[in-house]
């Protein structure tokens, strides 16, 4: 049965994965990538780690929903509503994505993998929690500021209008003066 | 603790939720018929008005459908199947009275897991038609999950803190006594809040809003139709279904048994929010994702603060 689970995902993974380069359409594209990437989550959960594999798949489509959001914002291709493939640079992709294959497959077969030691635990999300919040919390907490760091600057950077268009040169306006009335404050 | 539910319960779920779907159906078309035509004059009146959307749904079934140009039907299709698919998915989690279909170790997960599938499925309903009123609703549902999925994770969260577990059944156990509403009731109001927008209802209603003729759900017609707006319903009825085990205390109650309390207080919640529907006008999302993002965020984090310094305490 867990076999049967194994390759039905795994094939559907990989079907999906080289179906995003396949497709014409970034809807297509995006929502194929968002299968693969559930298919992995599946992948996760059957290894038992339950949580992660939820994770993975709560994530993933929350991330590609919002990659919909971007490709209205970045995209010379409003909404995503016109033709257009995945495929630029085609054999410079394609040469990467195959070395990146071989090095990761190569990796998995060569690799001395030590055997298990003691049992699987019984809470692998205590577990993990306890990992998290305990030896790696500094890599946590550093991950976590350079995320959020990212974050505000990339807003920083797309925003058109700063405080000073909002609140004068020498902001000192006492009403904001948006483009956008109502709102918190206003 | 969950007892072990036997394997037909999963063949009831789908059909229960459904019935429950069509109830609240009737008596939003009761309300909306009311408040357009005057008081029903005799029983077999409201008897009819309240009947109305299952005809509703007979007749989109037997239709000719509506097909726009170039459109992307495989999409369209996906979308329209999967909300329905994503509402009973994360409605396996939901206890009647102290058994739910699965009880997983991460029911909470998988609940904000399932209902996070509906972006996808709104969307893709919006996109597919290759229209641009369509594709405004779908994109306006995106911008209304930005706005309410901070808070709304934030509140769950808070209620799984409380338990100090992600499992359901044990934050049902938790509220024996206290219910969570009451001493956490920010989460509670944010959880009340974003069950609406998940489904979005009443003030949310911008993605099928009546401004873009429909949005999301404008050009589907016919048995799409049906999935789309009949998996809206199934949403709202399970956001509604899950705020009972969350916060008002699953199936504990006084004399009743526990599934006849989670019928009443989910009966509640749902009246309330079909209520509240014909009470508050539509917001615009980019105000309420100010609105979450200024004030219901902060809310939320210290609503879990407080809970996690009395969780450690005790």
């Amino acid at each position: 049965m867990n076999v049967a689970v194994f390759w039905t995902l795994a094939v559907l993974a990989v079907v999906s994965g080289v179906m995003v380069f396949r497709f014409d359409s970034m809807a297509r594209a995006t929502f194929s990538l968002l299968a693969s990437l559930l298919c992995v989550g599946g992948l996760v959960v059957l290894l038992g780690l339950d949580y992660l594999g939820i994770v993975i798949v709560l994530m993933m489509t929350i991330e590609m929903a919002i990659m919909a959001v971007f490709m209205v914002m970045y995209m010379m291709n409003p909404a995503g509503l016109m033709p257009m493939t995945m495929m630029h640079n085609k054999k410079g992709a394609a040469v990467v994505c195959g070395l990146v294959f071989l090095l990761l497959a190569a990796g998995i077969l060569f690799a001395p993998w030590p055997a298990r030691r003691g049992k699987a635990p019984a809470d692998p999300t205590m577990d993990l929690g306890m990992s998290l919040m305990g030896p790696q919390m500094l890599t946590m907490m550093t991950l976590g500021m350079a995320l959020f760091a990212t974050i505000v600057a990339t807003v920083v950077l797309a925003t058109r209008r700063g405080r000073y268009d909002r609140l004068g040169d020498d902001l000192r306006a006492r009403r904001a003066d948006d483009p956008v009335r109502g709102g918190v404050g206003r | 603790m969950a007892e072990r539910t036997p394997l037909w319960a999963v063949f009831v779920l789908p059909a229960l939720l459904v019935a429950v779907a069509l109830v609240m159906a009737g008596l939003d078309a009761v309300l909306a018929a009311g408040a357009r035509n005057g008081r029903p004059g005799s029983l077999r009146e409201a008897a009819v008005r309240a009947t109305g959307p299952g005809r509703e749904v007979l007749r989109q079934l037997v239709q000719q459908p509506r097909r726009t140009r170039a459109s992307d039907v495989p999409l369209a299709r996906i979308g329209a199947g999967l909300l329905p698919v994503a509402a009973v998915l994360a409605a396996v989690v939901l206890p009647l009275g102290f058994r739910s279909v699965s009880d997983l170790p991460e029911g909470i997960v998988w609940f904000n897991a399932m209902e996070a599938l509906a972006w996808a499925a709104v969307w893709l309903a919006g996109w597919g038609p290759n229209s641009a009123l369509s594709l405004i609703g779908g994109y306006r549902f995106l911008a209304q999950g930005l706005a309410y999925e901070l808070p709304h994770m934030l509140a769950i969260t808070t209620a799984a803190l409380g338990a100090e577990s992600l499992r359901v059944g044990e934050v049902v156990d938790a509220q024996a006594g206290l219910w969570f509403a009451v001493w956490m009731p920010a989460a509670f109001g944010i959880y009340l809040l974003s069950a609406m927008a998940m489904a979005f209802w009443g003030p949310f209603d911008q993605p099928v809003g009546h401004d873009v003729a429909g949005g999301a759900a404008s050009e589907l017609s016919g048995a799409d139709r049906v999935l789309f707006l009949g998996g809206r319903w199934l949403l709202l009825v399970v956001a509604a279904a899950f705020s009972v085990p969350l916060f008002l205390g699953g199936g504990h109650g006084p004399l009743l048994p526990g599934w006849l309390w989670t019928v009443l207080k989910t009966a509640a919640v749902l009246a309330f929010l079909v209520w509240a529907r014909r009470r508050v006008p539509t917001l615009r999302m980019d105000r309420y994702l100010e609105l979450t993002w200024v004030v219901l965020t902060p809310l939320a984090i210290v609503q879990a603060l407080v809970v996690a310094v009395v969780v450690l305490n005790r």
